[in-house]
């Protein structure tokens, strides 16, 4: 038998059952062309419900000015901010797993890559949400973008790193949307192909911009994706770098640290693993494809939880260490009092953050918690719940009690239409993630195709007689395999 | 655009489908395409198809986007609206890198993704002769076209003795939307009695 490649049977399968090709795409296009069940209604109106809340949020914010939320003269950027830095960072697993991981050659990517590149783009779209409604004057939004105008011509300031944010965020948004499509076009042309209904047969018609399959397009599409992945991993660090360089090139106390991007970076990627566990945990579930996002790939993913969750750790102590080695006097004020110190007003996010980032991810040294979906669940929940202290400690104590006793501003608390956004957001978020997952293949149909004969159960079975033949003979057939 | 006379087979194993690409080739067919659900690696080879050039098309696009940024920023900085910050040079590269940087990308991406859809002709709305519906399923089709001397019975004959199952023959308009503008519609009929 020619094996096509090599996969030592030492590796779990990565796809578990009897399977070829034709139950692959039944397996997973089942979903779409079955009606949508009560749980999806039930989910899919609360998402809307709340998104109507965040819109009418965001309305009074629009109408009656930023004086809805409670920020003020220190604490200028409040939740806004934080949910912003918070959504930005759950974006970064889905790039992770869709361009590093390919660079990396890593098969397990392909159970979870189109789910987690859809919630990078749902992620983004939230979080951009965040920076363009708290200019207040939204109808300028536009300003941001460098053009000609009649203004002077009056030009944005391109050394300020909140226009690096700018073209950082739109560019991660736009590289992250293509590369998601491209990958869905020869799924959503396997739909089309098996679609019996006219509206089916139209809309994936459409959306598929009439994929063949032809061995030239294959050949094209596979360097689209490497070249789109090499592109999209310096990009995907950059862009949470460009966002710590928001606070790392400011002069605040508890802000102005070289050691911001790459503990951003370790952080976003840690926060956003955490969500992909949520939203996979649910959705394989009710989706029946348990056999697709094994336990493996919740392993995986866990082993990538607590390596990330213990850089942060590591960042936070480098953190401290420093501001009390520095002897910078404000410096160490603002870690000291403002963070350490518990019995400081906000003393306990501190510690909420610590707890939830650093200490609760050790338990997935033990394989025991790394294979369990209830304590995966559960730790996925608190890591969001961590980072999201993470961000809110790092902006608000760090401005909440600065240089002049005077102007301290202890008493923070957002108001209802500042959380009224933030679950807005969560509206938008799961109402695409509801319509993507009804009508979008949510694994990736064709990369399943493509690593299921060297890594799914049933042809991982066969390997065990080409690895009980001699060494020498095997590898030779290995090398010239085609 | 000419429509052409395709013979059709289809293979369900990799294993034979690569011999079959091998066979097929030796016997002097013409092999118009393989329509696969998924990627196959080795296969474009198999088939004699040269590497593409998208990535040099990357690169090229990558750094119009860097020169755009430089450029753009530069005049801007130094010649358009010259600020002062703080005293310190107005052309000030290091502060730019992120921005280049992430033109960069843009242009490479956007520019790849268009330039990928126009080389295979993808966009919404375009109809296209698919030659197996299963091709997106758990087929491998290999489509092999006529020329006015092929015997399309001893071509079918010969798919199905090389594992093909599903064999037929089809009249299809394969081609560019902007149309290599062949002058015969159907080369296959034409010429007969030449060859005779």
């Amino acid at each position: 038998m020619a094996l096509l490649k090599y996969e030592s049977q030492v590796r779990p399968p990565l796809v578990n059952g009897t399977k070829d090709y034709h139950q692959v795409t039944e397996d997973i296009v089942r979903p779409i062309e079955a009606r949508p069940g009560k749980l999806w209604w039930i989910g899919f109106l609360t998402a809307v419900g709340l998104l109507c809340f965040g819109m009418y949020s965001v309305y009074r914010e629009v109408t009656y000015g930023i004086g809805q939320w409670n920020l003020n003269k220190t604490i200028g950027w409040g939740w806004d901010i934080t949910n912003f830095v918070w959504w930005v960072g759950i974006g970064h697993a889905g790039t992770l797993i869709s361009a590093i991981l390919l660079l990396f050659r890593q098969g397990w990517r392909t159970g979870v890559n189109r789910a987690a590149e859809a919630m990078t783009i749902f992620a983004v779209m939230c979080a951009g949400q965040f920076p363009i409604w708290h200019m207040g004057r939204v109808w300028m939004a536009f300003f941001v973008l460098p053009y000609p105008n009649t203004r002077g011509p009056l030009w944005t300031n391109f050394n300020s790193p909140l226009l690096w944010d700018v073209f950082a965020i739109s560019t991660y948004f736009t590289v992250s949307l293509l590369f998601w499509y491209c990958g869905l076009l020869p799924d959503l042309a396997s739909v089309r192909d098996r679609a019996k209904l006219k509206w089916r047969k139209f809309f994936y018609g459409l959306t598929s911009f009439g994929w063949t399959g032809s061995t030239k397009h294959w050949q094209r599409h596979e360097a689209l994706s490497l070249v789109l992945a090499g592109l999209s991993t310096p990009l995907v660090l950059s862009v949470h770098t460009i966002v710590s360089f928001d606070f790392a090139t400011s002069v605040i106390p508890g802000w102005h640290t070289t050691i911001f991007p790459p503990y951003f970076v370790a952080g976003a990627i840690f926060s956003g693993f955490a969500m992909v566990q949520s939203l996979l945990i649910i959705t394989r579930k009710v989706l029946h494809l348990e056999d697709y996002i094994t336990l493996e790939h919740i392993e995986v993913m866990n082993k990538v939880i607590v390596l990330t969750g213990s850089i942060v750790g590591v960042a936070y102590l480098t953190e401290l260490f420093i501001a009390w080695y520095g002897q910078n006097k404000f410096e160490n004020w603002a870690f000291m009092q403002n963070r350490v110190n518990l019995f400081s007003p906000l003393g306990w996010s501190y510690y909420l953050m610590m707890g939830c980032n650093v200490l609760s991810p050790q338990i997935f040294w033990f394989r025991k918690m790394r294979r369990n979906l209830t304590v995966t669940f559960f730790m996925s929940v608190i890591v969001n719940i961590g980072m999201w202290f993470e961000r809110f400690v790092i902006i608000v104590t760090s401005i909440y009690r600065d240089y002049i006793p005077s102007s301290w501003s202890t008493y923070y608390t957002p108001s209802v239409w500042e959380i009224g956004f933030y679950l807005g957001t969560f509206g938008l978020f799961f109402t695409c993630y509801f319509l993507f997952s009804k009508f979008f293949p949510v694994i990736a149909l064709a990369e399943i195709k493509h690593i299921l004969k060297k890594s799914g159960e049933n042809f991982k079975e066969k390997m065990g007689d080409a690895e009980a033949e001699p060494v020498e003979e095997f590898a030779h057939e290995m090398a010239h395999a085609h | 655009m000419a429509i052409k006379k395709f013979v059709v087979g289809a293979f369900t194993d990799e294993a034979v489908l690569f011999p079959a690409v091998k066979k097929v080739r030796q016997a002097g067919y013409k092999i118009h395409d393989v329509y696969t659900p998924m990627a196959i690696h080795g296969l474009d080879k198999a088939m004699g198809l040269r590497e593409t050039s998208l990535h040099t098309a990357g690169f090229i696009y990558g750094i119009t986007g860097t020169t755009t940024a430089l450029s753009g920023i530069g005049w801007i900085f130094t010649s358009d609206w010259p600020l002062n910050f703080g005293g310190k040079p107005h052309f000030s590269l290091p502060a730019w890198i992120p921005i280049t940087f992430e033109l960069t990308v843009l242009f490479a991406a956007v520019g790849m993704v268009l330039t990928f859809c126009y080389l295979c002709q993808m966009a919404p709305f375009v109809k296209k002769h698919h030659f197996s519906l299963r091709a997106t399923d758990d087929h491998f089709v290999m489509v092999i076209e006529c020329t006015p001397r092929t015997n399309v019975a001893e071509a079918q004959a010969f798919l199905g003795s090389i594992g093909a199952v599903d064999i037929n023959v089809q009249d299809a308009e394969t081609g560019w939307w902007l149309g290599r503008y062949d002058k015969d519609t159907k080369p296959f009929e034409m010429n007969k009695t030449a060859i005779v």
